[in-house]
């Protein structure tokens, strides 16, 4: 039996096609209804909920907590400051990532960090001989994304204690919604102006009621996983163990990714005299770059429609957003693969993340993808370009 | 005054912008006409009430041709265009009809009336779906003239023969049927459920002078089952801040591309010298000059309004003259301080993101229509509801509504009095009607907008409020659109050309008139290829 998150009282009742998946052990919603494709519109034009609470969360306090998560994590931590967010990888000795998530800076010497998977092990291990404590804190914090361009007016009309209105992209607070105190912060997986808000398991029934009351007017809808991941390629964010294989789990070398290959150079932030974890790794990646590399890809859709059209066909691959991996070829070779693709509803092109040859991986570059019509592999034109590949203004402002 | 242009578009409307976005991209310099202080023509978004958002006219988009979405790369210049996922026909005595994208919750519904139509139900969506593919091809051709021996008319015509005969024999006798049936004896054909065929049927009279009997309503029902969304035919979907959205967009790839949009700028006549065009004079009396002028107005406004019928041959005044218009319907638009509910549904649900259809049964709206037929709006319409901001927040303040009802029947022409001393009357019919079915409806409004055809025709200039610039029936399609001879987008003047839904293929927000005919204006001006010739086939 899946275990519920605290929302389960709430969203059980709302999910129409007990369409369920399992995340971390929890019931998760896929879609509320039959389809996704309100939910995913809510992001882009109302504001959707999603429960994230089965994210794995851990505290780090104490005076080295700073210390710590900079050993950790590829980001600058120690240039974090309170109140603010990172979202950092963090890898093996080797330079290849473990996994990803954000780092939250509480106070001085107190941090949250968000995983996908458990952590706690290594981030202990991380810590010897430090002054440092880390605490799993996955059950003592339900978590909901409040995503899409009404989540602030909604916000605005449940949040006490702080001006909400005014929290920065990648910025924290803490407030009341109800009696309850919550953590909000300015971040999300969809690409959009949102925030995601962190409470106590008790509160949390009263803060969904809170928000969806205040919601009402605002277009908001629960959303489910499927929805999520078509707003997630579009705003070009990587997905642990489809967009990459931690080096925890990858059984061959050649599965694993270092930030540089997953197209997360930006994160490797080294500094004078900073010692982190796959530091000298990166440097020597660095300096001498990796044959991989990562690219979005826009795929020509009127070929797309075209291979369809041949044998009859609408084109069938509009619709839910893809994790299988298909092959990307250039000059009549293989030259890397696609690890997530989607049609993009609001941009109306069909967008994919892929690990490509270095080369490759320029934006502009020609390559071919493949496409499967009715059990006979084709290719059809795609063309290199930056992701993400949708990134409104709202998003940051 | 005068200036110079290439390429002179008159109407601002969104095949007239699609039109010049066009031409623009082939590096023409063109300039867009628009008699109102915004473009749109009908394809408007105006805060008539402070905080309200109507689409005044139009109101739904599907028919608009991906490849110019794509094109013009429509969602960079801010069309977002968000589904429309349910259909709703409330019945009098409380029962409904609800239709959405749970293919089994579907079967459920329409289970209750009857089995063999829920099963029945997928096959007419697959031959439609057949139909829809096969008559897509037409949508994107300049249309052959049979009459004619021209090389690229018999190739046409060839071409066209050969898609055809392509086609299953079922399929094409089916095709046949589509053209030539009443919508009613073709869902009869398929179903024995009153409110479904009705409703299926509504599609197939709207914007016509016709009644669901009526033969030639079938196609126009096919006609509003080819709009295609991602690939998907039949989808129907509401433009991210109303339908003036899509305007705005085009209007935005036009200006990007490099044409000059001017607004308030009423076109009096099309200016001819030694038999061909020269420019427009505006009605505050300036004078534009260029060797093309095309005229996305309707066929009527664009060969005997602002041409003189001397300029033109007999046959096509005659043509023109017998060219079918006959407005049927109004719109009436509401801002309501709360979500309607409706009572064979109550609750905020997402019937409201959904369409409602006010179509009980065949009877129904047919007796709409022979009111109509003697110059009286119906007494009980057939009423196509959308409430777009329980899609698109931004459209109403929070916890408020827009709703959008089209009306059908409403005689251009009465047989008593005038539309101006009836608009209220025709109003207060349409909100009887609808109190019926949403009993909190008159507690909730805020403000209403009545729009008849003679509103229509005085606004946007449609000839009798006619929404399609003229009926989408099978005489008036084609190679027949608007009159033979000058079907391909050109005029009897030479350097005049026609761009708007008065052209083949047709009305709604489909943009496909425009696009075909900057086709052939390139193709005049030998300017097929370039840049913006990709993806324009040139004639």
């Amino acid at each position: 039996m899946l275990l519920e998150t605290p929302f389960h009282p709430r969203t059980a009742p709302l999910c129409h096609g007990r369409r369920w998946r399992n995340w971390s052990g929890y019931a998760s919603a896929l879609s509320y209804e039959p389809g996704h494709e309100y939910e995913y519109y809510a992001v882009r034009s109302g504001a959707a909920l999603f429960d994230v609470s089965p994210l794995r969360k851990y505290e780090v306090s104490g005076a080295d907590a700073a210390a710590l998560v900079d050993r950790v994590v590829t980001r600058n931590a120690l240039d974090c400051p309170v109140g603010k967010v990172l979202y950092t990888p963090w890898c093996d000795e080797a330079g290849k990532m473990i996994d990803d998530g954000t780092v939250q800076r509480m106070s001085a010497d107190t941090f949250r960090v968000t995983s996908a998977d458990p952590c706690l092990r290594w981030f202990q291990d991380c810590a010897l001989g430090m002054d440092v404590r880390v605490r799993d804190i996955t059950l003592d914090l339900a978590a909901l994304a409040l995503q899409g361009p009404t989540s602030r007016e909604i916000l605005a009309e449940v949040v006490t204690g702080t001006d909400i209105t005014a929290l920065p992209f990648f910025a924290l607070a803490e407030g009341i919604i109800g009696a309850a105190p919550v953590t909000v912060t300015r971040t999300g997986y969809t690409g959009d102006l949102g925030y995601e808000i962190w409470v106590r398991p008790d509160d949390a029934l009263g803060v969904w009621d809170a928000l969806a009351e205040a919601g009402r007017g605002y277009g908001l809808a629960p959303a489910g996983l499927d929805a999520l991941d078509v707003a997630r390629i579009e705003a070009g964010l990587l997905l642990k163990d489809v967009d990459y294989v931690s080096a925890w789990t990858a059984l061959i070398e050649s599965r694993k990714s270092s930030p540089y290959e997953a197209g997360l150079g930006w994160a490797v932030q080294a500094r004078p005299g900073r010692d982190f974890v796959g530091g000298r790794a990166l440097a020597r990646e660095a300096a001498a770059p990796s044959e991989w590399g990562f690219a979005g890809l826009e795929v020509d859709w009127p070929h797309i429609e075209k291979r369809f059209a041949a044998v009859g066909l609408p084109p069938l691959v509009a619709g839910r957003a893809s994790r299988e991996a298909v092959p990307v070829y250039a000059r009549g070779k293989q030259v890397g693969y696609v690890t997530s693709s989607t049609f993009s509803p609001i941009l109306k092109k069909y967008i994919a993340l892929a690990t490509i040859r270095r080369d490759f991986a320029r934006p502009g570059r020609r390559v071919k993808f493949e496409l499967t019509v009715e059990f006979v592999r084709h290719t059809v034109p795609a063309r290199v370009v930056k992701t993400p590949f949708f990134d409104p203004p709202r998003k940051r402002n | 005054m005068t200036r110079q242009h290439d390429v002179i578009v008159i109407g601002g409307g969104h095949n007239g912008l699609v039109h010049a976005a066009y031409l623009a991209r082939a590096g023409l310099n063109v300039c867009v006409l628009e008699a109102r202080p915004l473009v749109g023509g009908a394809t408007v978004t105006e805060e008539i009430f402070p905080g309200f958002k109507y689409s005044v006219f139009s109101y739904v988009v599907s028919l608009m041709r991906p490849e110019i979405i794509r094109e013009l790369d429509l969602p960079r210049h801010g069309l977002a265009i968000l589904p429309l996922e349910s259909t709703l026909t409330p019945l009098p005595d409380g029962g409904r009809l609800y239709r959405d994208a749970d293919h089994h919750r579907t079967w459920r519904e329409i289970a209750r009336f009857s089995t063999r139509d829920a099963e029945a139900y997928d096959d007419y969506g697959r031959s439609l779906f057949y139909m829809a593919r096969a008559v897509k091809y037409l949508l994107d051709i300049v249309p052959p003239d049979p009459a004619k021996l021209a090389p690229r008319d018999l190739s046409g015509m060839l071409r066209l023969g050969r898609h055809f005969l392509d086609l299953e024999p079922d399929q094409l006798h089916l095709l046949v049927k589509l053209m030539t049936m009443s919508a009613a004896d073709f869902l009869d054909e398929w179903f024995e459920t009153d409110v479904l065929k009705a409703t299926l049927s509504a599609s197939g009279i709207i914007g016509t002078f016709l009644g669901p009997r009526s033969p030639g309503t079938a196609y126009v029902l096919l006609h509003h089952y080819m709009g295609e969304i991602d690939g998907h035919f039949r989808a129907w979907g509401f433009a991210k801040g109303g339908t003036g959205a899509v305007a705005q967009a085009i209007a935005s790839a036009a200006r990007e591309a490099g044409a000059e949009i001017r607004t308030d700028a009423r076109v009096a006549r099309v200016l001819l010298k030694n038999g061909r065009v020269n420019g427009v004079a505006l009605a505050n009396g300036d004078e534009l000059h260029a060797k093309v002028v095309s005229s996305s107005l309707d066929p009527h406004r664009t060969f005997l309004d602002l041409v003189d019928e001397s300029e033109l041959p007999d046959v096509v005044v005659q043509g023109v003259r017998a060219y079918r218009f006959r407005g049927s319907s109004g719109k009436v638009n509401l801002a309501l301080d709360a979500a309607p509910d409706f009572s064979c549904m109550p609750g905020h649900g997402p019937l409201l993101r959904g369409a409602v259809s006010i179509s009980p049964s065949i009877d129904y709206l047919e007796r709409a229509y022979d009111d109509a037929k003697y110059g009286d709006f119906s007494r009980e319409p057939y009423i196509d509801i959308v409430i777009p901001s329980a899609i698109d927040p931004a459209m109403a303040p929070p916890g408020k509504h827009v709703m959008s009802c089209f009306v059908q029947y409403a005689p251009y022409e009465l047989r008593e009095g005038t539309w101006d001393e009836k608009r209220e009357a025709f109003g207060d019919t349409v909100i009887d009607t609808l109190t019926r079915y949403i009993p909190n409806l008159k507690d909730i409004i805020l403000h209403r907008q009545v729009v008849t055809p003679l509103d229509i025709e005085r606004t946007t200039g449609l000839s009798q409020g006619n929404i399609f610039q003229g009926e989408l029936t099978p005489s008036q399609l084609f190679f027949l659109r608007p009159v033979t001879g000058y079907a391909k987008y050109r005029t009897p003047v030479k350097g005049y050309y026609q761009c708007g839904s008065g052209t083949h293929p047709g009305g709604g927000i489909m943009g496909a008139p425009g696009k075909l005919a900057a086709g052939v204006v390139m193709g005049d001006l030998g300017r097929g290829k370039g840049r913006g010739a990709k993806g324009v086939k040139t004639r």
